[in-house]
């Protein structure tokens, strides 16, 4: 069978080259569809650390997509309205800079992940997937509800936001700094799931009670991974602010939970470049059938019902047909 | 407020954990019995509500409507029973729940596609429109009222289903040991598939008795699934008693809290903001409920461990 390692450098090879050659024809389309395909598949790989790795099914990870969603449309609606977020105590203005955005979506979700985390592993097994998802719900509720940043409208944004050095309204370099961004933190989680700390996580999803018995602290550990897995998705969630231009409440709707775990299982679980492969196919089944049909998300059922049913492993687990390597 | 005004809230309170009650019940049961997580609870829903209105507007009758109701969900829930679901118990949550959500797409979609993307409307029959005056001068609705009245006989009548029938041993046998059943001679999957038509039947009547006060449309059934699962946690896996106690509690905080949170915050702070944080708060009241129960009690109020 043919080695994950190299079913992942033709899969990452393949977003590189489909966007090239879209360019070489003149398609902006096609690159704007490998975007939201990047950028889909980066909120999957942080559930994909819980989910995969650490064998914790949130259903509420879109609460951290949203999240990361709205820290990009909150800032960048002061900035272009030129209103300060906050006068008292100090002054916060809003901002129009991509990393400044980035790093206040990755710590708002990762203090989001921290608290619904510590509750929710108060539980496991269905009870954990009821509670995140219920958290998740939650948010959406408070986002119809709360008036101030569009509320059950949404928010929109004008014009992307910037990038030191790059136009962000073309496309292909938009699509660059987005797989680029998708890059180094597959690069990180690559390594984290090497580390003691990925093994420890991957070893108490196996066997807690064995985890336990070593003296290993598993609840701290899984918050720890959970935490990790929230503030990736959070950064994902402002990036497809920026792709859209647009916030509203649908990103914390927990269809987009279930999206978010279907690229997994269709890309493959705990797999590295499993969530890339599933996001990508999901974007073009997407495209296709609902070119096909207006009911296209009947055919997704059946083919996701088929994946789950018969074909479990997804795309790199069906070439790989390795079981996921430990340790 | 008026103390006539709370009562009717603590009425629709009442009406809405009675109508969650319906939808955990089925939930739970199947959960406690096969060990399942049906996210496509919600669907069922979803088609005893629609199978209600095509009946009624076919034959105008308000009995016919539920009974097609309780039918089509149960023959449904049996359908995906036999096709889908029996292959999911031995298969872990993920799974579970990945399946049951594409349930839920290819109902919806088809659900759409048969019936349009516009709601649908259940008139209430007219015998049961209009108020009635309940002791202490309170004017209720009489369709709300019968719906807390159908409601509590159906619990009741799910009491004595489990605790005195010869059915009810093998579910509670069932919740026990699987294996041991089967190997004493009780057809697994036959008992397995009534439960789980009983449950989505129980769905199904839940959304025929709410479709006569909403619209009925596509979707309808995933926030009160939602809700169910938030009443499940409060109340206990597998505990049908849990499941009632957990849905008056959601019901009647979320009802009043949507009215009592603005009152109280106008107490100290502008009308319009008093509301808009009032409303947004009382959103996640419930939540914040379950988050309560699970920091002192992580099995649920009835849950064993």
């Amino acid at each position: 069978m043919i080695r994950e390692r190299y079913i992942n450098a033709v899969i990452l090879a393949l977003m590189v080259i489909i966007p090239i050659a879209a360019l070489w024809m003149d398609e902006p389309f096609t690159i704007t569809l490998a975007t939201k395909a990047v950028i889909l598949a980066l909120a999957a790989v942080g559930l994909n650390l819980a989910l995969g790795q650490g064998g914790l099914v949130s259903f509420g990870h879109a609460a951290y997509f949203g999240v990361g969603g709205y820290a990009m449309g909150i800032l960048a609606s002061h900035a272009q309205n030129y209103t300060p977020l906050m006068e008292v105590p100090f002054l916060i203005e809003g901002t129009n800079q991509m990393p400044v955005i980035w790093l206040v979506a990755v710590v708002a979700s990762a203090l989001l992940a921290l608290v619904i985390g510590a509750l929710s592993l108060r539980t496991s097994g269905v009870y954990f997937i009821m509670v995140t998802l219920a958290f998740g719900q939650m948010l959406y509720y408070f986002a119809i509800s709360w008036p101030a940043y569009g509320g059950e409208d949404g928010l929109s944004i004008y014009v992307r936001n910037e990038f030191p050095g790059l136009n962000t309204l073309v496309p292909i370099q938009f699509f660059g700094l987005c797989f680029a961004v998708l890059c180094v933190v597959l690069f990180m989680v690559h390594r984290l799931n090497q580390s003691p700390f990925g093994l420890a996580l991957m070893g108490a999803h196996q066997n807690e009670e064995r985890a336990r018995t070593v003296g290993i602290n598993v609840t701290r550990l899984r918050l720890v991974a959970f935490v990790i897995s929230g503030a990736i998705t959070g950064l994902a969630g402002a990036l497809f602010a920026d792709l859209n231009r647009f916030v509203s409440p649908v990103m914390f709707d927990w269809h987009t939970s279930g999206q978010i775990m279907i690229f997994i299982i269709l890309g493959g679980v705990a797999r590295l470049c499993g969530p890339l492969a599933g996001a990508s196919l999901y974007i073009i089944l997407e495209h296709y059938l609902g070119g096909l049909s207006e009911y296209w998300q009947i055919y997704l059922g059946l083919i996701l019902l088929f994946v789950v049913l018969f074909a479990k492993g997804g795309i790199v687990g069906g070439l790989a047909r390795k079981e996921v390597r430990h340790g | 407020m008026s103390t006539i005004l709370l009562i009717e809230q603590i009425l629709n309170g009442l009406q809405f954990g009675v109508m969650l009650f319906l939808m955990a019940a089925g939930l739970t049961l199947i959960f406690g019995v096969m060990g399942l997580i049906n996210l496509a609870h919600g669907a069922l829903y979803m088609v005893g509500a629609f199978a209600a209105a095509s009946m009624a507007a076919w034959s105008g009758s308000f009995t016919l409507a539920l009974i097609a109701a309780l039918v089509a969900a149960a023959m449904f829930g049996a359908l995906i029973e036999l096709t889908v679901i029996r292959r999911l118990y031995k298969r872990d949550h993920l799974d579970q729940v990945l399946a049951t959500f594409a349930l839920i797409l290819v109902f919806s979609e088809a659900t759409r596609w048969v019936f349009g993307s516009f709601p649908l409307f259940l008139d209430m029959p007219d015998a049961l429109s209009g108020t009635v005056m309940l002791p202490g001068g309170i004017e209720y609705s009489k369709y709300r009222l019968t719906i807390i009245i159908i409601g509590l006989l159906v619990a009741l009548g799910l009491f004595l289903l489990i605790a005195r029938t010869r059915v009810g041993m093998r579910i509670r046998a069932g919740e026990n040991d699987r294996e041991m059943i089967g190997a004493l001679g009780v057809d697994i999957s036959i008992l397995y598939t009534m439960v789980f038509a009983l449950g989505a039947a129980l769905a199904g009547l839940s959304g025929a008795l709410v479709g006569a006060i909403q619209s009925v449309e596509v979707g309808m059934g995933e926030p009160v699934l939602i809700l169910a699962f938030v009443v499940i946690v409060i109340g206990g896996i597998g505990s049908i008693k849990g499941a009632l106690a957990g849905a008056i509690l959601v019901g009647l905080t979320d009802t009043l809290g949507r009215t009592l949170l603005p009152v109280l915050f106008s107490t100290f702070m502008d009308a319009s903001a008093a509301t808009t944080i009032g409303s947004a708060l009382a959103s996640m009241l419930i939540y914040i409920l379950m988050a309560g129960v699970l920091i002192f009690k992580p099995t649920g109020l009835f849950g064993s461990a």
